[in-house]
């Protein structure tokens, strides 16, 4: 069993969708990091990212890789919305509020999806879904790879954007010290939605990378939102870096463990580990803060 | 408390009155159904309402009761009256466990609804993959009428049951609100170290509530296989079942007696309603949860019980602006 002709494949299958998953971490932890709240919704979002792919390529023949600019743009601007119009104004000032706004939000998107799209599972047929590319003995889907690229890139960009723009200092100062951030005129409320709609942002570029390989239906999302949790947490809360190793690591967590334990069985690893780390060590295992 | 008492009496004798009174078959369903909604909201609120920790995660007791209720008479040919008892122990040891490692090391807020739904989406993917749950093809009960067996060949049986664990949920709400132990666990809710600090201890205080609350959905669990005669891993372990008991409670008002019966009746008025309008829709009556929880938390945080005190303050805090 321990060949490496069977562990090499595995190890890189579980990379491919590890950056994926961090990059959905991401956004999740960046939300988290300057609003303090956990995005319930963030599993939904995805989902409705994914069907957006999904629609652009079926009914206007848009490769998902080309609809990349149209679906973060729409998501960014959902994100942007949420915050502004819904999220802000629940909170009330305590944390739990948001928590079940956002997980009443996640409630409507996934029942609105079973009502339009119905149960069933969808997938895409690209030119390219099915080449796949030798790499030593493993055979992985270009789409994969694709995905594995695409998403670390994206996840560079985001880390760019936050530490070296302008927008990244006003979202860095807020997460810091929001009186402060106010006093010096940034418009809090703003950077609030900004931060929300660049988490969304993440999920559209997420979407499009999975989707040729992967597939949609209404209940997908609940799967990546406890990946993506468990991601954040081990990653520590709020950290880039965390996010992106803790991605990767559950991917390949993952993907050992559906090969050891069998499909269903192995997705316990990544439940266990996220109760662990929450019971444990809830800094991360990358974090120094309390 | 003689208060709360005199309104519970009321309630038993008004809930028989309308159990007699009625005769078809779709409104006492619906009644059935709204006390178990009730039953639902009921133990998510003394966990969540009284004791402020908010469980994503509820199905895992409710789960653990329909199955407990379930294996023990096919597995150990077990009486169902006595499968109860079992039922709502083991999901009672469920939520002590739970809730002795979460209080243990601290987690609350965010964090413990994530720790819950993390425990339900285990049990979920083990009831899956065991053998004595019969995996993902679910348990079947085999039809068996008789009170002896704990099935009623009218929906008015099952409304005495399911009414007398409401009405145990009530006596044990109302004593949440007047006793000692519910002083010490609202006093934890609002402020922990404020608490701490005047001798209670937190972490026994909250264990006893989720004690209480799985309890309680241990006893919705086994009710349900009781009158479905049926059970999967996806019903018993889902997301349903943790957000129509925390949807309920919330709509109706958390930390009180009446809001979630309330809730639950509300919820299932709207939901019916719905289907007379829309038909059957899957994911329609989710989706009226989802979107109330939202308008709920944010304009009448208090809920439909609260409604008052909301529209009072909201009253004074438009003259106090600024």
């Amino acid at each position: 069993m321990l060949e490496f002709g069977i562990l090499f494949p595995s190890v890189l299958n579980g990379l491919t969708t590890g950056a994926v998953y961090a990059l959905v971490a991401l956004g999740l932890t960046l939300i988290y990091g300057v609003l303090h709240i956990i995005n319930f919704a963030h599993g939904a979002s995805l989902m409705l990212a994914m069907y957006g792919v999904y629609l652009l390529k079926t009914r206007l023949g848009i490769d998902p890789y080309l609809a990349l600019p149209i679906v973060v743009a729409a998501m960014f601007a959902l994100g942007y919305a949420l915050q502004r119009v819904i999220i802000n104004r629940a909170s009330h000032g305590r944390d739990e509020n948001i928590l079940l706004v956002t997980l009443g939000l996640s409630i409507v998107m996934e029942n609105l999806a079973l009502i339009f799209f119905k149960s069933d599972t969808r997938s895409i047929e690209t030119a390219y879904t099915l080449t796949t590319v030798a790499i030593g003995p493993a055979n992985i889907a270009l789409a994969k790879l694709v995905a594995f690229a695409g998403a670390l890139a994206a996840s560079a960009l985001l880390i760019w954007i936050v530490a070296r723009t302008h927008l990244g200092r006003a979202i860095r100062a807020v997460a810091r010290e929001k009186q402060g951030a106010r006093l010096m005129g940034i418009d809090v409320d703003h950077v609030y939605a900004m931060s929300f709609g660049i988490g969304l942002a993440c999920l559209g570029a997420a979407a499009c990378f999975l989707l040729p390989a992967y597939y949609v239906n209404p209940q997908v999302g609940g799967g990546f939102v406890l990946v993506a949790f468990t991601i954040v947490v081990l990653g520590g809360m709020g950290s880039f870096a965390g996010a992106l190793l803790g991605g990767l690591l559950i991917g390949v967590v993952e993907s050992l463990g559906g090969l050891f334990l069998g499909e269903s069985l192995g997705q316990i690893g990544i439940f266990l580990i996220f109760i662990g780390v929450l019971l444990f060590r809830p800094q991360g295992l990358f974090g120094a803060r309390a | 408390m003689i208060r709360d008492l005199a309104g519970i009496a009321v309630f038993v004798l008004a809930l028989a009155a309308l159990t007699l009174a009625l005769d078809s078959g779709v409104w006492l369903n619906f009644v059935m159904m709204t006390l178990y909604a009730a039953l639902l909201a009921q133990a998510w609120n003394m966990l969540g309402g009284f004791g402020g920790q908010f469980s994503f995660g509820h199905a895992l007791f409710f789960g653990t009761g329909a199955y407990a209720q379930a294996v023990a008479q096919l597995q150990g040919g077990w009486n169902p009256w006595a499968a109860l008892v079992l039922a709502v122990a083991l999901a009672a040891a469920v939520g002590l466990f739970v809730g002795a490692l979460s209080f243990r090391y601290g987690l609350k807020g965010s964090y413990f609804a994530l720790v819950t739904l993390a425990f339900a989406e285990v049990a979920r993917i083990l009831a899956v993959s065991v053998g004595f749950t019969g995996g993902g093809v679910g348990l079947m009960l085999p039809l068996r009428e008789g009170v002896a067996n704990l099935q009623f060949g009218s929906r008015k049986g099952f409304i005495v049951l399911i009414g007398g664990f409401v009405v145990a949920a009530l006596l044990v709400t109302a004593w949440l609100r007047h006793s000692r132990f519910g002083a010490r666990l609202q006093a934890v809710r609002d402020n922990e170290d404020a608490a701490r600090a005047i001798g209670v201890d937190p972490w026994r205080t909250k264990l006893g509530a989720i004690g209480l609350s799985a309890a309680f959905m241990g006893a919705a669990g086994a009710f349900y296989v009781q009158v479905f005669q049926y059970i999967d891993p996806g019903i018993a372990y889902g997301a349903h079942v943790s957000v129509e008991a925390l949807v309920g409670a919330i709509v109706g008002g958390m930390g009180t007696l009446w809001g979630p019966l309330l809730g639950a009746a509300v919820l299932h008025l709207l939901a019916e309603t719905t289907r007379n309008l829309f038909g059957q829709l899957p994911g329609i009556n989710m989706v009226i949860y989802g979107a109330l929880l939202v308008l709920i938390v944010m304009f009448l945080p208090r809920g439909i019980a609260g409604l008052g005190v909301s529209v009072r303050e909201a009253w004074k805090g438009r003259r106090d602006e600024r």
